[in-house]
């Protein structure tokens, strides 16, 4: 999963989740590794099609919790992606999804993305009592297709998937049980 | 729109353009065509209405890879706003896609506003 926990959710229209940026992920050691060559440290940062991953996970969720999580929901089209900020460890990240529109084929999805950087917030805290809040990261314009209504049995292409949700698994139940929902 | 839609430059919407040939539309694209006309005309579109459905399935109206005379009755029936008239001599199911050009857009958006 690239989101830690769900941390509101109106149904049908909005859902916001955060993910805790952590060292501990394998992939940021290669993503920047030291260049003992070129006399470069290690520079680790999360890469941005992660990022763009756990906003996909958390639109995802919010057009499949719609329509209770009966459909298969994929991510259909990344429409546009603005990313002006890097993501490093100990960042917390915020995706809020919000639903442009749905029906029964998909729905477009409207993505905003920011983090607070702890020590800088902890610091402007301290020295004037109020800490640096969310920054804004960037925006993802999606669309989710509900696969069972396009490409299904007696779809538009007659393939056959399945049965029961292939989509909506065990660690989607356990990321809402355990955010409370 | 289209220039977002189908991440393409704006010279090369014309209005011969076929959208699936020369813009490079897949099928995810016809649905967010379909909201983005919603949202930018302020009209509604119902499923079928603008680009045609449940006509491949059907074998009254596709047989062979041909779509039958029935098919084409009901396609134009359904879809006042497409040119049927070159494709029609080879009706063929797989190149029902490219029958929808830029223009055929244009000429929907003109009918649904009357």
């Amino acid at each position: 999963m690239w989101i830690d926990r769900v941390v509101e959710l109106v149904a049908s229209q909005k859902l916001v989740a955060i993910k805790n940026v952590s060292l501990a992920e394998e992939h940021l050691q290669d993503h920047f590794g030291a260049d003992g060559a070129r006399g470069l440290g290690a520079c680790p940062v999360m890469p941005a099609c992660f990022i763009i991953e756990g906003m996909a996970q958390t639109g995802g969720i919010l057009v499949g919790h719609a329509e209770g999580f009966r459909l298969n929901v994929v991510l259909a089209k990344i429409s546009r992606v603005e990313l002006l900020r890097d993501a490093i460890p100990g960042d917390t990240l915020r995706y809020t999804a919000t639903i442009e529109r749905m029906d029964a084929m998909g729905a477009t999805v409207k993505g905003t993305i920011d983090l607070i950087r702890h020590g800088d917030d902890h610091r402007a805290s301290i020295a004037s009592g109020t800490p640096a809040g969310w920054q804004p990261v960037g925006t993802v314009e999606m669309m989710f297709s509900h696969l069972d209504n396009n490409m299904g049995a007696g779809g538009q292409a007659g393939r056959d998937f399945p049965s029961g949700n292939f989509v909506f698994g065990e660690s989607f139940q356990t990321l809402l049980r355990s955010s409370g929902y | 729109m289209l220039v977002d839609a189908l991440a393409v430059d704006e010279d090369e919407v014309t209005l011969n353009a076929s959208l699936v040939r020369d813009l490079g539309a897949e099928s995810i694209d016809f649905l967010d065509i379909v909201f983005k006309l919603e949202q930018a005309f302020g009209f509604k579109i119902q499923q079928g209405e603008l680009f045609p459905e449940n006509v491949a399935q059907d074998p009254k109206y596709v047989q062979a890879g041909k779509v039958t005379s029935d098919g084409i009755a009901a396609l134009k029936a359904r879809l006042p706003h497409v040119d049927f008239s070159t494709w029609e001599k080879d009706p063929s199911l797989n190149k029902v896609a490219e029958l929808f050009t830029v223009d055929t857009i244009v000429r929907f958006v003109e009918k649904k506003l009357g």
